[in-house]
């Protein structure tokens, strides 16, 4: 197996697995107790959850005491943007929310659930490399302006916001809106404390940095006042009610330890391999371009060291896909909607790629486990699947 | 063989895989996403998907899922509905499955290196040297026939009738030797969660709620019309003559004789419904397009008698088949006995008249 979709989720780290298996054994007669309560088994999970918060919190360079626990990535989005957004209609009556036209169906699906509440919600354009106009984003910036959310960097190109440039022009015009950053894609690679420093909000999965799926988390500045999206027990200081995944958020936590202590050489070692496919695959299958081009760089604009995203004409995207699949490599389309067949990418209609070539989009993303002969494979069983479907079968 | 089954998320096309899988072949799933607006007809809903994931599942093969929802729109919903802005009755269901069931499904199962595409679909491939039918996969020699399925309340062949040799050597309908209820028990035999699931009945586009007219009114505009009566009488309106057909009883009332009336004659553009007896209402023969024939193997020669099918499962007629009179390139279809009128857009199929259950074409009504 070929696996080449680190994007969609990342292969459970041994180190994380193993906390949280120790999670339960460890656990005395009782089982695993709730955290909220005070006899003993009580007091392991307590200790065993805030220790994994104050991981989290070490990893974003946040105070321990603002970071939620969720059930993953998108929760972390709606409440992110549906939080904020509801208190202060609640306060003020009236709310402004601003997100880029390339974010992540968890936060577009909860910037549009907005506006159909009634909120006024408003779309930041961006320019042929995905990037946030400024130019835009300054303008349509106003003292109405609740929350802005950008995020670090995309799911399906891989490219880098320019963050702390566009956090500045926000502080400076908007001092009042909450910046919220989906830093989900962006956490095995980017030192987020230092590169999301600005944000108010930041969320964070766990099966995309080699933790369980079923558990993520948000950083949530002191100085926001968010409406919770989930009522009960009050848990997480009444920001998010629910027993907490005492195993997940330690399996979190664990994960990220993993990152940080490797994340430099990982890094260099994912963009070596990455750039010898992409070269290989330019050269050898007819015609295939990148969607993010190389003219990109120049114009300081970054890809994540996993991503690689091309444009393969003269072949049915889904055929491609169900012939690697057979082949044993695992690679993505894009986006995917309900019934998990593929749909057209909103992110590269919003970077001006002409929907006939958006057609032929096809996104690798390496990982910590991506080695030489996953390449080797790839560049072996690509161009060859890409020409047999091109003759006709 | 590495077959491909299209499977609907029903019982026929769950039963179809099983049986697939059972004689050893290599199967792949695969569910078209057709329609992206919303369904309640049973076919092909995420509901569906889900289904026919699930029974792949069981059966232990991969599926997929096809994005044909823009396909979809341009060869069968956008026909359906200007077809009924022109005041024609189109099926489909047939246009489905001559666009892209049988064309771009077929052809991406070619690409993808499978030996067959397979649907649940009760009809069957038999080939004319071969007494009876066969109905698993396996090398039937040419020229091949399409024939009714084994259960004549569910015999499927009238929407099948446009395939010619290229696609009928290419395809199987594994279940089409069975009745429904021997499907529905093999199914329960193998736990599958669809053994129970009803058949879809309306077209898989329209929900039941809004129904053809609420469907089509978001999308042209209808207009209503004068009903008279054969001379000349006005006798009542309609509210959407682009959904009137000819032959119809329903809405038409009762003339002064006190008997039903039918609807003998629809001109869309005047806006005129004409109404008559139900004797009136009869024709003696429909003409069918000549660019819309197809053939399974050769075309019937002029003079040739043949059983024709005008409905899913219209009871099937004797009848002769004839040039068109005016020299044109279709075919007249005269009945031997004259039958409720067949609207122009329907689908005749014909049957061999010595072979009745084999198809040997179809056309569409003008």
């Amino acid at each position: 197996m070929t696996y080449l979709d680190h994007a969609a989720t990342t292969p459970l780290r041994p180190e994380a697995a193993a906390a949280m298996a120790e999670v339960h054994t460890g656990a005395g007669a009782g089982g695993l107790g709730n955290p909220t309560g005070s006899h003993p088994p009580a007091q392991r999970a307590r200790r065993l959850l805030e220790e994994a918060r104050d991981e989290v919190a070490a990893f974003l360079g946040r105070d321990p005491g603002d970071i939620v626990f969720t059930s993953g990535g998108t929760e972390s989005a709606n409440l992110a943007v549906l939080g904020p957004a509801e208190a202060a209609r609640q306060e003020r009556g009236e709310t402004v929310v601003l997100y880029s036209a390339v974010e992540h169906p968890a936060v577009r699906e909860s910037a549009r659930a907005a506006a159909k509440a009634g909120f006024d919600t408003r779309e930041l354009p961006v320019d042929e490399y995905g990037v946030v106009d400024p130019d835009a984003l300054a303008r349509t910036l106003s003292s109405r302006v609740t929350s802005v959310a950008i995020m670090t960097a995309n799911n399906e190109t891989g490219v880098i916001q320019p963050l702390p440039d566009l956090i500045e022009t926000i502080h400076r015009r908007a001092p009042n809106a909450y910046v919220f950053t989906d830093a989900v894609q962006a956490a095995p690679y980017l030192d987020l404390a230092e590169v999301t420093a600005g944000a108010d909000l930041v969320s964070l999965s766990a099966h995309k940095v080699g933790g369980p799926v079923g558990v993520g988390a948000l950083a949530v500045a002191r100085r926001v006042v968010l409406e919770p999206r989930q009522y009960g027990g009050g848990q997480e200081r009444e920001r998010r009610s629910g027993t907490q995944d005492v195993a997940g958020a330690v399996g979190l936590a664990t994960a990220l330890r993993v990152v940080t202590a490797e994340r430099a050489a990982t890094a260099t070692r994912v963009a070596g391999l990455r750039d010898r496919l992409r070269d290989g695959l330019l050269e050898s299958v007819q015609g295939a371009y990148r969607t993010v081009p190389a003219a990109a760089a120049d114009a300081g604009v970054d890809v994540l060291p996993g991503h690689l995203h091309l444009c393969v004409p003269g072949v049915e995207r889904e055929e491609l896909l169900v012939a690697l699949g057979a082949e044993d490599v695992s690679v993505s389309g894009g986006s995917s909607c309900a019934s998990g067949a593929l749909q057209p990418s909103h992110v590269l209609s919003a970077m001006g790629v002409a929907p006939e070539l958006a057609a032929g989009a096809l996104r690798f993303t390496l990982g910590y486990g991506t080695t030489d002969a996953d390449i080797d494979r790839a560049l072996a069983v690509v161009p060859a699947v890409v020409a047999a479907l091109r003759r006709g079968g | 063989m590495r077959v491909l089954v299209a499977m609907s998320g029903g019982v026929d096309s769950s039963v179809a895989a099983a049986l697939l899988v059972e004689q050893g072949h290599e199967v792949v799933g695969a569910t078209l996403k057709l329609w992206g607006g919303p369904s309640d007809s049973g076919c092909c809903s995420v509901a569906d998907v889900d289904d026919a994931r699930r029974v792949a599942q069981q059966l232990g093969i991969t599926h997929h899922v096809f994005n044909l929802t823009e396909e979809f729109d341009r060869h069968v919903v956008a026909p359906y509905v200007g077809e009924h802005a022109r005041g024609r009755t189109p099926n489909p269901c047939i246009e489905c499955n001559r666009s892209m069931k049988f064309d771009r499904l077929l052809h991406r199962a070619d690409r993808l290196g499978f030996h067959r595409l397979a649907t649940g679909h009760h009809a069957r491939v038999g080939s004319v040297g071969s007494v009876g039918s066969v109905g698993s996969v396996g090398d039937v020699p040419a020229p091949f026939q399409l024939r009714r399925g084994a259960d004549p309340d569910k015999d499927q062949s009238y929407v099948l009738s446009m395939l010619g040799q290229e696609a009928l050597s290419r395809v199987a309908f594994p279940v089409g030797d069975m009745t429904k209820r021997e499907v529905r028990a093999h199914a329960h035999r193998l736990g599958l969660r669809t053994a129970d699931k009803p058949d879809s009945q309306d077209v898989c586009f329209i929900g039941s709620a809004e129904g053809r007219e609420g469907f089509l009114s978001r999308r042209v505009e209808l207009h209503p019309a004068e009903v008279m009566d054969g001379e000349g009488r006005p006798s009542g309106s309609v509210n959407a003559v682009e959904l009137v057909t000819v032959g119809q009883r329903r809405g038409m009332g009762h003339g002064s004789d006190g008997k039903r009336r039918y609807v003998t004659h629809v001109d869309v553009a005047a806006r005129r419904v004409t109404v008559g007896s139900a004797a009136e209402a009869l024709r003696s023969s429909v003409l069918l397009a000549g660019p819309s024939l197809t053939w399974v193997d050769r075309p019937l020669a002029p003079g040739t008698r043949a059983v024709a099918q005008v409905s899913a499962h219209g009871r099937p007629v004797p009848c002769i088949v004839l040039a068109q009179p005016d020299d044109g390139d279709g075919m007249e279809v005269r009945f031997d006995d004259p039958q409720r009128p067949v609207a122009p857009g329907q689908t005749v199929a014909l049957y061999d008249a010595f072979d009745p259950d084999a198809v040997v074409g179809a056309g569409i009504a003008e």
